[in-house]
C-alpha cells in the first residue's frame, strides 16, 4: 500500500498552525511555483496529473481551469466547502486537520489561472472549521503568502472566508454562486453559461471542491508522475455499519470490499446487503458489486457514480425500504422548489413510500414509483432532483421483495421519524 | 436595535466584497449572533447598512435553515437524522433527547434554554449519530452521553 498523501499530516496536533505546517514542508510548493514555474506550467502539471474534481461531478480540473478566458479583467476562485452530500465528511476532515493545505492550494490555483480574489464558501455547520480557517488565513497574510506582492513577486491574492447558512442545495455550484451573491441558493440554468465563463458577478469563475484544491500543492511539489504513482490518492468517506467508520485514503479504484476491510469490517461480523458508493445521490449497489473498482467509469457502467466517494455500508439486517424513504425525504426537504419535477416529484415519492411503510401500500404503487422516477430523470433543473431516481430504481429492481413484503403485510408497519411533524421547513433547508 | 459593534462589524464585512449584497448572509449571521434570532427590525437595519431592499433581506433570510426568523432558545440543537446516523441508532437517541427536554423537534424548552431542530447530514458520519449544540459538535451519541452533554452545556445545572 502506498504512503498516505492527503491525510499524511491530518490528525497531528498543531498541523493547523503555520509554523508546524512550514516545518513539514508547507508552502514549499507555492515557493517553487512562484520561483520556477509560469502560470501555464502550473496548469499543465495539474492537467497531466489527470486530477478530476472531488466534489461529485468528477470533471477534469486542468480542463476546467483552461476554460477560463485568459484576458478577462476580473475573475474569481470559489472553493466549494459546502460539504453536505449525505455520508461525506472528507472535506471537513481536511479543513479541520490541514487547513493551510487548502489555502496553499487556493493560492496556487489563483496563480495558475491569474486570479486576484478568492472565496471559500463554508457551510455554516462547520463551526470548528471556520475558526481554524479564519486563523490560518490570518497567519498566511502575516507571513506574506497572501495579500500584495506575494514573496516579492508581482502576484497578489486575497481570500475571503464566507459562511453559508444551512441549505444543501447551496452545494450545487451555480446555487452556491447565487448564495455567495447574497441571494436564495437557487440553481442557474446551464448550459449555455458555465461558471468558467459566467460565474460570480457574471465573471469567469473557477469553482473547485476542497479536496480537489488540497491535491494541488502535492501535484505542484512532486509532479504529475509521482502523483499518479501514488494511486492517485483518493479520499473515501466510509460510514454506516462498519466497525471503524472514517476517511480512508486509498488509490482511486479501490473496491468497496477493501475499503470496508480497512474500516474494520462490517460490524458484528454481519454480511453486506448494500452500499452507496458515492453518497446518497449515487445508485446504491448490492453485495455482488463489492469487488467493483470505485472509480468513475466502472461505476458509471453500473448506472451509479463515484460522486463524492462517500461509501455508506448497510448490513444484512437493513430495511432498504426505510433507507430509500429516508433518502427521498432528504431530497424533498432540501428541494429549493424552483422546478416542478423536483418540487412535486419528491413529495409524491415520499408520500407513496410512507404509505408503503405504514402498511397501506398497493402493488400499483410500485409502478407509480417507477413512473415518477422515469419522469424525474433528465427533467429536473439541477442534479438535486436527479438524485432521487437512482435510489428508487435500485429499490424497485434490487430490493423489490422488501417493498412487496410491506405491501402484502408480511412486515410490521413502521412510522418514519418525525421530520414531517417538525412543521414548516425553510425552503432551502 | 443592533449594537454599535455589530453595525461596525457588518460594515467591515461589507467592505470585503466587490458587491454589497454578498455580505447579506454573513451580516444576518452577525445580527443573529447578537440577538439570538433575526427579527424584522434587524432585517431592516441590515438592509439599510448594506443598501439592499428589505424585501430582499427577508426573502434571503427565510430561505436558509440556520437564519432564525423566529425566536429560538439559548442553544439550538441540530440533531442529524440522515442515513449514516439513522443506521447507527439516531432515532433512539432522538427519542431520548425529546424525553429529556420534554419537547419535540421545532420546539423550545419552556425555560428558553434549548431549541431542538432536526438537521440533515452534518458531515461527521464517522461519529454517527451526531448533533451540534450551539456551535459544538458531539458524536457517537448514546442516551447516557446525551445526558452528560445537556448537563454540561447547561453550565453544570
Amino acid at each position: 500500500m502506498s504512503e498516505r498523501v492527503l491525510l499524511r499530516y491530518v490528525g497531528l496536533p498543531d498541523q493547523d498552525d503555520i509554523e508546524r505546517y512550514l516545518r513539514r514542508g508547507g508552502y514549499d510548493a507555492l515557493r517553487r511555483a512562484l520561483r520556477e514555474l509560469t502560470p501555464e506550467q502550473v496548469v499543465d502539471l495539474v492537467d497531466r496529473s489527470q486530477l478530476r474534481g472531488r466534489g461529485g461531478a468528477g470533471f477534469p480540473t486542468g480542463r476546467k481551469w483552461k476554460f477560463v478566458p485568459k484576458d478577462a479583467p476580473a475573475k474569481y476562485l470559489v472553493v466549494n466547502a459546502d460539504e453536505g452530500e449525505p455520508g461525506t465528511f472528507k472535506d471537513r476532515t481536511l479543513i479541520e486537520g490541514d487547513p493551510h493545505r487548502l489555502i496553499e492550494g487556493m493560492i496556487l490555483t489563483c496563480y495558475a489561472v491569474g486570479i486576484r480574489h478568492a472565496f471559500i464558501y463554508l457551510r455554516r455547520e462547520f463551526y470548528l472549521g471556520y475558526r481554524k480557517l479564519e486563523r490560518a488565513i490570518a497567519q498566511a497574510y502575516a507571513h506574506g503568502f497572501l495579500g500584495e506582492q506575494i514573496l516579492g513577486t508581482d502576484f497578489s491574492c486575497d481570500i475571503v472566508l464566507h459562511p453559508g447558512a444551512g441549505a444543501y442545495i447551496a452545494g450545487e455550484e451555480t446555487a452556491l454562486l447565487e448564495s455567495l451573491e447574497g441571494k436564495r441558493a437557487m440553481p442557474r440554468l446551464k448550459p449555455p453559461y458555465f461558471p468558467a465563463v459566467m460565474g460570480l458577478y457574471g465573471r469567469p469563475t473557477v469553482l473547485n471542491n476542497v479536496e480537489t484544491i488540497c491535491c494541488i500543492p502535492w501535484i505542484v511539489q512532486y509532479g504529475p508522475e509521482w502523483w499518479l504513482a501514488q494511486g492517485p490518492p483518493q479520499l473515501y468517506s466510509v460510514s454506516g455499519h462498519v466497525a471503524r467508520p472514517g476517511v480512508v485514503e486509498a488509490p482511486l479504484g479501490t473496491t468497496a470490499r477493501e475499503l470496508i476491510e480497512r474500516a474494520g469490517g462490517v460490524r458484528g461480523g454481519r454480511r453486506v446487503k448494500a452500499f452507496y458508493p458515492g453518497g446518497t445521490s449515487s445508485r446504491p449497489l448490492t453485495a455482488e458489486h463489492l469487488d467493483v473498482p470505485l472509480a468513475h467509469e466502472p461505476l458509471a457502467q453500473l448506472g451509479s457514480m463515484l460522486g463524492s466517494a462517500a461509501v455508506i455500508v448497510m448490513d444484512e439486517t437493513t430495511d432498504m425500504v426505510k433507507v430509500i424513504a429516508r433518502v427521498c425525504e432528504f431530497y424533498r426537504d432540501e428541494s429549493c422548489g424552483k422546478c416542478t419535477p423536483c418540487r412535486e416529484g419528491t413529495v409524491w415519492v415520499t408520500q407513496i413510500l410512507d404509505r408503503i411503510l405504514q402498511g397501506r401500500g398497493r402493488m400499483e404503487d410500485l409502478d407509480l414509483l417507477e413512473s415518477i422516477a422515469k419522469n424525474m430523470t433528465g427533467t429536473c433543473f439541477c442534479p438535486l432532483g436527479e438524485s432521487v431516481p437512482p435510489s428508487l430504481r435500485a429499490g424497485l429492481e434490487d430490493f423489490r421483495d422488501e417493498f412487496v413484503a410491506y405491501i402484502r403485510g408480511a412486515r410490521t408497519p413502521v412510522e418514519m421519524p418525525v421530520r414531517i411533524q417538525e412543521g414548516v421547513l425553510a425552503p432551502g433547508g | 436595535m443592533l449594537s454599535e459593534a455589530a453595525r461596525q462589524d457588518i460594515l467591515r464585512i461589507r467592505s470585503r466584497y466587490p458587491v454589497a449584497q454578498s455580505a447579506l448572509i454573513p451580516a444576518l449571521l452577525r445580527a443573529q449572533e447578537e440577538l439570538g434570532w433575526v427579527p424584522p427590525e434587524a432585517m431592516a437595519e441590515v438592509a439599510s447598512l448594506l443598501g439592499v431592499p428589505v424585501e430582499t433581506v427577508a426573502e434571503v433570510a427565510s430561505f436558509y435553515s440556520l437564519i432564525f426568523t423566529e425566536p429560538v432558545g439559548e442553544r439550538v440543537i441540530q440533531f442529524c437524522t440522515n442515513l449514516s446516523c439513522m443506521l447507527n441508532g439516531a432515532e433512539e437517541v432522538l427519542r431520548h433527547v425529546e424525553a429529556r427536554l420534554g419537547i419535540r423537534p421545532g420546539q423550545t424548552t419552556p425555560d428558553g434554554r434549548y431549541t431542538l431542530k432536526l438537521a440533515e447530514c452534518l458531515a461527521a458520519c464517522e461519529e454517527a449519530p451526531c448533533m451540534i449544540v450551539g456551535t459544538e459538535r458531539y458524536g457517537n451519541l448514546t442516551p447516557q452521553k446525551v445526558d452528560r452533554i445537556l448537563l454540561d452545556t447547561n453550565g453544570g445545572v
